[in-house]
């Protein structure tokens, strides 16, 4: 869908070139993150794709056509743009602000009105503040208006520079979700440049981490980057944490659960002694069929049938769907040191750490 | 020295007041007018070439400094004493600098990530100049005509000394008479001239820029 061939960029007056040369294909629907430190030529690479910056040489093609034999406004009214400052019009309304591109594609009223609707609602603004102009919106409202905004012709390619750097952490995670998910249903081709490392693995179905001069160091998928980085400056650039980051990407459901010391409470004491003896733990949780009731600790087991006793509660139940690094958190948060797994069927299983550490290594 | 009320009464009623508020107006409006169109067309080659700015506000400067009556004086042997040229060009002279600064400074004011959203949406460079320069440059552009229109009124009082009617008339008259309800008359009025001008001006630009009347509330 975007091919970007022995592309390279040395900026007037520059010793170094920006961009050496860089090729690089993106498939179409793939969300891909441009990541580096500064420097790396990622604003830069991105830039060149709607010719905000012109490339010194190589090609750049979208959707199999050279984007230099295009006009540039023509061009970059095919393909959805965003940015950190968001860049909406001051003196434009929100909805003028979202009907720039069919506007200037000239659209008939009614379907520029329609759309502007559905987009409206489509990145979860009220409908209130279509009057409104810009500066009478919060940062993520402004976003969502720039993302609105980028979408509203359709295009089948979205460049996105750092779009959610200027919104506080709590805000940022949010938007990061939601568009996820809008991504998810549109299918857009997005090329998405961060400098945050924890962002690009998570937003990007494929990773492309550039070191200085728009070197390509490595171009995979999240997991894979993660688990095996190309060369010493990716590792370097995953930083400590990549185990855990690791986690973060890997969901419970992919670990392989155990039963772990629990019984039914159908069970005689004798029993849930046995079992705890097994595992050598000072507790055991109790199970009534598939239904998890939750634990009681060693010294509360005595000759009192089990079904007689008050469990105590699992303080965090995780799902299939949730993230390795959400259990490892259960495991070592929790009095019991592990992390139980409920899906709708019920009791699924548990994990320790050993189990977590597994997937780490593996 | 009291008011005579009724010279004031008779030269209302012969309309001399109403034709001399007419000519001021008409002077002050051809000097700003002018002025603006082509300070507009320098602004134009300083935002295209920049190092013209440099040139361009050197000259508008010196043009600024000079005494009004040194270069009303000046032009006279140009085009003539009672040329409404000699007046015009002293005038349009005076707005020049002032009006530059604020052209420039007004669309050298609009954000770099609006224009470049802007460009990145597909907008040509003319109709961003047009369509979001232009518009956003308002508040400071009318700034620069605010300042311009109140010194033209202050100005054009003097254009009598080269023949020109208006306000300057009756100062003028009135000294040399030592008659001080005609040059009180004339100064007051040029006064008043200068402030509805300028609430004026502040009243067009509110209606004019929508945006930048609403904030969202803290």
């Amino acid at each position: 869908m975007i091919r970007l061939e022995s592309v390279r960029k040395v900026f007037p007056g520059a010793t170094a070139p920006a961009v050496t040369s860089l090729s690089l294909e993106i498939p179409e629907g793939e969300f891909v993150t441009l990541v580096g430190p500064s420097g790396c030529g990622k604003t830069t690479t991105l830039k060149m794709i709607n010719r905000i910056i012109e490339p010194t040489s190589g090609t750049i093609e979208v959707g199999g056509q050279d984007v230099l034999s295009i006009e540039p406004h023509l061009l970059r009214r095919s393909i959805g743009y965003v940015i950190q400052q968001v860049g909406l019009l001051p003196h434009r309304t929100v909805e003028q602000n979202i009907a720039t591109v069919p506007r200037l594609l000239g659209w008939p009223r009614d379907r520029i009105e329609a759309r502007v609707a559905e987009l409206v609602e489509m990145v979860g603004l009220e409908h209130e503040m279509r009057d409104r102009y810009p500066a009478e919106l919060s940062g993520g409202q402004q976003q969502r208006v720039g993302v609105a905004r980028a979408l509203a012709a359709d295009p089948p390619v979205l460049l996105m520079d750092e779009p959610f750097g200027a919104v506080d952490p709590i805000v940022r995670e949010h938007l990061q979700m939601e568009f996820k998910d809008l991504w998810r249903r549109l299918g857009k081709t997005v090329v998405f440049v961060t400098h945050d490392i924890d962002e690009a693995v998570r937003m990007g179905t494929r990773v492309a981490i550039l070191n200085i001069g728009g070197v390509l160091e490595q171009y995979d998928r999240p997991e894979e980057i993660l688990a095996n980085p190309a060369s010493e400056f990716v590792a370097r650039f995953l930083g400590e944490e990549r185990g855990l980051r690791r986690l973060g990407l890997l969901p419970v459901s992919s670990a392989t659960l155990e039963r772990g010391p629990v019984v039914d409470v159908s069970a005689g004491p004798t029993e849930a002694r046995a079992v705890m003896d097994r595992h050598e733990v000072d507790w055991v949780g109790l199970l009534d069929g598939n239904r998890l009731l939750g634990w009681v600790p060693a010294s509360e087991i005595g000759s009192t049938p089990l079904r007689d006793l008050e469990p105590r509660e699992f303080l965090v139940r995780l799902r299939p769907d949730d993230s390795l690094r959400r259990a490892l958190d259960a495991v070592v948060t929790s009095r019991t040191r592990v992390g139980v797994v409920v899906g709708d069927e019920g009791y699924l299983g548990m994990l320790d750490v050993e189990t977590v550490a597994e997937e780490i290594t593996e | 020295m009291t008011i005579d009320w009724d010279w004031i009464r008779r030269n209302l009623l012969e309309g001399s007041i109403w034709q001399a508020t007419q000519e001021h107006l008409m002077h002050t409006v051809i000097a700003v007018g002018v002025g603006l169109i082509v300070s507009f067309a320098l602004s134009l080659a300083v935002l295209r070439w920049p190092r013209t700015y440099a040139p361009i506000t050197w000259v508008t400067g010196i043009l600024y400094t000079i005494p009004s009556i040194a270069l009303f004086t000046f032009l006279v042997p140009i085009f003539g004493l009672t040329s409404i040229f000699t007046a015009q060009v002293a005038l349009v002279s005076y707005t020049l600098l002032i009006l530059i600064r604020n052209i420039v400074a007004g669309i050298r004011g609009v954000p770099d990530h609006v224009v470049e959203a802007s460009r990145g949406m597909g907008m040509t460079e003319r109709r961003i100049f047009l369509d979001v320069q232009l518009p956003l440059a308002l508040p400071a552009i009318i700034a620069g005509v605010r300042v311009a229109a109140v010194t033209t009124v202050g100005l054009v009082t003097l254009t009598v000394i080269v023949g020109q009617g208006g306000y300057g008339l009756f100062i003028l008259r009135g000294i040399g008479r030592r008659f001080l309800t005609e040059a009180l008359v004339g100064t007051l009025l040029a006064v008043l001239m200068a402030i509805v001008i300028d609430r004026g001006l502040v009243l067009l630009e509110r209606l004019a820029t929508p945006w930048a009347q609403r904030r969202r509330p803290a």
